[in-house]
């Protein structure tokens, strides 16, 4: 499936800026889910510094506020060719260790909730089948509720509160299924929903290391696993680690945020919007 | 003097007769008169206090600046001595770069079984951003001070290889500097091998592991976490013998991809940046975010390969206390060699055998927090009160993987001069070697520190131990 | 050279020259105490004054008693002027741009403040007041003599000297405008003998009673003494002095960096202001008025010099 998406993120400051940094961590590189056709970021109100390959292997971007700025502009847009492997991605790539996606972070440390929560599951046959119930369990005890969560919100935290959005989702099943013994991940990335091209914020879901079977996408707030419709921009072992955009600011005054973004999928001449693959 | 007994002298060895490297030294010493030096010594002192050599104490006022006592006898190693110090030294070293390359990459090491996994994925001290990280020229241990002890004549184990920061060097050079001035009779004598070189070695080595677009002068700047640091005075030291500017954090920003310095006449890039602040608090975009003693980017710079920090960040995961008993196997496995320095034998306190062995013999045994330092949070079995001993077993069960146990080495001592005349007392060792690409240097000295108090064994400046200028003979 | 040290070494000497203008105050002070029995502590009042710590020390005393102001211009922490403040700061300055010292002004320098810490441990009472202020001025002088003997004459010199003077410049405006009226003409018609002394106070404050004596050839004048202290190229402590070597050293700089800033067009102008002026044109403009515009421009130009390089981020 052939993914069009355009992503802008305005930041503005009561007060200009006197200095200040941003990692943008919105460039998907290719693997076996998808290839990237055509990418670009467009920055406004900053200047570009530097790109790298983080220790989870995302391609980051540092750009620097302009000093005296009053608002900043971060925009994202390609194509990307997604192909549907059922969530499954049955090789690592990188130097990080498998191990070190059994560390705990603050935000998905498993507190009496959590492990509660891992107490409580169903037995099943399989670790597949056991990992879905653990995301249906989660999906049932955290509503998605945008506005009452934010990303500083923990795992534990969100359990209990039983809100949130898709980061907290993922949170909470990266801290379970750690609590359980298996290696787990987060990834930022995009949809594509059925019902509309504008969102108004990128989606989150967790992949669990099988051995055996490889990284497996669970998508706690849809209820499934990832397929061609899901663009992977960034890993890491929680939103702070993969989100989007994460900066420093010096300086007073307050910050709004506003948040732009359409996924729409592209479809050849002659093809019809039901054929999906 | 006498001798400590069960001890080794490196003086007089175990009896009276005065060992060879000492002979020309015990010639003069005869001569003089000991008010003389007595009065000299105090003349040292008083120039360290003119000069500003102090270190600040921590926790204590902002004023509270101390010297570290120094000694006018120096401590001095045959030719031969050397020789085989700074052969194990070298292979140490270079184990422990392979040992880092492999560690933030493949973990061949891990994979073969050699080190348990847990060892390192337990560690605090293994830094996630380093994973596949190689630093420019391939060096993450640019600068490494090795903690020695003698126990006997042919007998040096290695205590701590100090991969992070280590500090001390200014000492060494300074302490040469005043034996010079207060003595210059002794060096027309004995030939000792001289360490001035050390800050122009600095410079060169730290100059070839810059970013390989630098050009031929590559800059060079001392990171300093301010002159509230105790150990500012070696930061400034260091920057002035090598002519480079020390910065303080606040002096750098991001600019054009490279990490610039504040200057007079705007912004200048930095090519390598011997930090003397610790990896958390490098960078408040990736570490610690309060902290006030970074700069924001410089992580991302390095990654980047625009600039060369030394030490690298993450390289605690090599001297960390849990990894030290490994020492041994991380040589085999990397240079396919036999360890040329022993290690003290350690028990792993994570280890159920070990535990019981430990909890057993406690009055017999050093007790160290894996992740202390300083002499800091460690039990001293033999001199340790029974309360002492009970707290530590209510420690050591609750919490078994935090500690590691040695036997207690019978340390040898280096006379001081006291009012009495000379006695001896303990000391170690900590030389200096400076890593780049092509090659090891190790400065023919090193910094010698001396516990002041009759049969102690800290030698820690922050817990009253001094320090003593170190010979190494030509000849 | 990074910014932050061109900032240390311009307040560090700023630091250094402030604690020797403060021990001559206070000798100044004492000297007219002991000289007139009415209205000490009127004197002692202008002394603080002078210092520019009137609002400080009315925070903490009442009273201007000779004793307290003494140890508050001396020794209190909490006065960031006294002169136990401004050494230590000197002297924590001095280890900041320790790369940037000779090794014998760093050595004075850290030598002062173990003296002068010494020297005002405890009260200093009043029979040793004169050797303690005498050590204070002495050891800013060995500072001074080990910057002239043993540092290149390039950009951390030219900012050690920048700060001296426009300290010294403040210093020798306040001293000036706090005693304004006793210099007017229409005061020195009186002729009384009340104002030779606080003439001489003012003179001595600069330490140039003697210098002025010569220069004017025993005939001391309100309208002499203030052409002696604005406008006299000879006289170290002059307002012109300091001025044209604010505005040489500035000169050295805009060399070395082959570039020019704001601070270079202050200096141009504070400079040719004064060099352009006879005194009667400034008792014209009147003299209080003249030392007030002085004391802002300098204030600006210190300002400007901070920006322009960068002193910090």
């Amino acid at each position: 499936m052939r993914l069009v998406i355009s992503h802008s993120t305005t930041y503005t400051y009561s007060t200009p800026v006197r200095h200040g940094l941003q990692e943008l961590r919105l460039r998907p590189v290719s693997g076996p889910c998808q290839s990237v056709l055509a990418w670009d970021t467009e920055i406004v109100g900053a200047t570009h510094q530097l790109l790298f390959d983080d220790e989870y292997g995302n391609r980051v971007e540092l750009i620097r506020l302009t000093a005296g700025a009053t608002e900043t502009v971060v925009t994202a847009r390609g194509e990307v060719e997604t192909e549907d492997v059922g969530g499954v991605i049955s090789s690592h790539s990188g130097h990080a260790p498998i191990w070190l996606f059994q560390r705990s972070t603050p935000r998905t440390a498993a507190g009496t909730g959590i492990r509660e929560l891992c107490r409580d599951l169903a037995e099943a046959d399989d670790e597949v089948t056991l990992l879905h119930g653990l995301s249906a369990a989660i999906g049932e005890r955290v509503d998605y509720v945008p506005g009452q969560s934010d990303v500083e919100t923990t795992a534990e935290d969100a359990l209990v509160a039983g809100a949130g959005v898709c980061q907290d989702h993922a949170h909470v099943f990266i801290a379970a299924a750690r609590h359980l013994g298996y290696p787990a991940r987060y990834v930022s990335g995009y949809l594509l929903l059925g019902s509309s091209e504008q969102q108004d914020a990128s989606h989150a879901w967790a992949e669990v290391w099988l051995e055996g079977l490889g990284w497996v996408g669970f998508d706690v707030s849809n209820g499934i696993s990832p397929d061609g419709r899901y663009v992977r921009i960034a890993t890491g072992l929680d939103y702070r680690a993969a989100a989007p955009i994460k900066g420093l600011r010096y300086g007073s005054g307050e910050e709004a945020l506003h948040v732009e973004l359409e996924v729409r999928a592209e479809w050849e001449s002659g093809q019809q919007q039901q054929r999906s693959r | 003097m006498d001798v400590r007994p069960g001890h080794f002298d490196e003086m007089h060895g175990s009896g009276t007769t005065v060992r060879a490297p000492y002979v020309d030294y015990q010639d003069w010493f005869a001569d003089e008169d000991p008010r003389r030096l007595l009065k000299k010594s105090a003349d040292a002192e008083a120039l360290f206090r003119r000069t500003g050599i102090t270190f600040n104490v921590y926790g204590g006022a902002e004023a509270d600046e101390r010297l570290i006592p120094f000694d006018i006898v120096p401590r001095i190693l045959a030719a031969s001595e050397w020789a085989v110090l700074e052969r194990g030294m070298e292979q140490r070293v270079r184990a422990i770069n392979a040992f880092l390359h492999d560690i933030y990459h493949r973990q061949e090491i891990l994979r073969a079984g050699r080190i348990p996994t847990s060892v390192i994925s337990d560690n605090e001290a293994f830094l996630p951003q380093m994973i596949g990280m190689t630093p420019p020229g391939g060096v993450y241990t640019h600068i490494v001070g090795t903690d020695i002890v003698r126990t006997g004549e042919n007998e040096f184990y290695v205590l701590e290889d100090n991969a992070r920061t280590p500090s001390g060097v200014s000492y060494m050079l300074e302490n040469r500097e005043t034996m010079l001035q207060m003595f210059p009779e002794l060096f027309t004598k004995s030939r000792v091998r001289p360490v001035s070189e050390y800050p122009t070695d600095l410079r060169t080595s730290l100059g070839a592991c810059a970013p390989a677009a630098s050009g031929n002068r590559p800059t060079i700047a001392v990171l300093t976490p301010g002159i509230h640091n105790s150990a500012y005075f070696e930061h400034a030291f260091l920057a002035d013998q090598m002519s480079v500017e020390l910065v303080e954090g606040h002096d750098l920003s991001v600019e054009d991809g490279r990490i610039v310095m504040r200057t007079t006449r705007g912004s200048e890039p930095i090519d390598v940046l011997y930090r003397r602040v610790d990896d958390d608090f490098l960078d408040p975009l990736i570490f610690r975010s309060d902290s006030q003693l970074g700069i924001a980017g410089v992580m991302d710079v390095y990654r980047a390969g625009g600039i060369t920090i030394a030490n690298a960040p993450g390289t605690g995961i090599a001297d960390d206390k849990a990894i030290y008993s490994y020492v041994p196997d991380i040589i085999d496995f990397y240079t396919g060699e036999k360890p040329l320095l022993n290690n003290v034998p350690t028990w792993r306190c994570a280890e159920p055998d070990s535990l019981a062995y430990v909890l057993d013999h406690l009055a017999e045994l050093v007790v160290k927090e894996v992740h202390g330092s300083g002499g800091y949070g460690m039990l001293v079995g033999p001199a340790a009160s029974k309360r002492e001993m009970a707290s530590f077993t209510k420690k050591l069960k609750a919490n078994p993987s935090k500690y590691i146990a040695q036997p207690t080495l019978a340390l040898s001592t280096v006379p001081i001069l006291t009012r009495a005349g000379l006695a001896p007392r303990h000391v170690d060792l900590r030389p200096f070697a400076l890593v780049s690409p092509d090659r090891i240097r190790i400065t023919p000295g090193g910094l010698t520190r001396v516990a002041l108090k009759r049969n102690s064994l800290v030698v820690n400046s922050s817990q009253g131990g001094g320090t003593k200028d170190t010979w190494v003979m030509e000849t | 050279m990074l910014g932050r040290t061109a900032g240390g070494l311009y307040w560090m000497f700023r630091q250094l020259e402030r604690s020797e203008n403060t021990a001559r105050l206070i000798e100044a002070g004492m000297r007219i105490a002991l000289t007139r029995s009415s209205d000490v502590e009127k004197e002692w009042e202008s002394v603080v004054a002078t210092a520019g710590q009137r609002a400080a020390y009315l925070e903490r005393h009442e009273r201007y008693e000779p004793t307290t102001v003494i140890d508050f211009l001396l020794r209190d922490r909490s006065n960031p002027s006294s002169v136990r403040s401004v050494i230590d700061q000197a002297r924590a300055n001095a280890r900041e741009v320790r790369t940037a010292l000779t090794r014998e002004v760093w050595e004075a320098t850290n030598n002062t403040w173990l003296t002068v810490s010494d020297a005002l441990a405890r009260p200093v009472l009043q029979r040793e007041l004169p050797t303690v202020l005498g050590l204070i001025r002495q050891e800013s002088a060995i500072v001074r003599g080990s910057l002239h003997g043993t540092m290149l004459r390039n950009e951390p010199y030219s900012f050690a000297r920048i700060g001296t003077f426009v300290e010294r410049a403040d210093n020798t405006a306040r001293i000036l405008d706090v005693k304004y009226y006793v210099l007017l003409p229409s005061a020195s018609l009186v002729g009384s003998s009340l104002d030779n002394v606080q003439w001489e106070t003012i003179l001595r404050s600069v330490s140039a009673q003697r210098s002025y004596r010569w220069r004017s050839a025993g005939d001391a004048s309100a309208r002499g003494i203030a052409e002696f202290l604005i406008l006299d190229r000879q006289m170290p402590r002059s307002l012109i002095f300091c001025a044209k070597k604010i505005d040489n050293n500035l000169g050295h700089l805009a060399e070395t960096h082959n570039a020019r800033h704001d601070a270079h067009k202050q200096s141009d102008a504070l400079h040719s202001r004064l060099a352009a002026r006879d005194i009667d044109s400034i008792f014209d403009e009147g003299l209080h008025q003249f030392l007030q515009n002085f004391i802002a421009s300098t204030y600006e130009l210190g300002q400007a010099i901070e920006t322009d390089y960068q002193f910090t981020a």
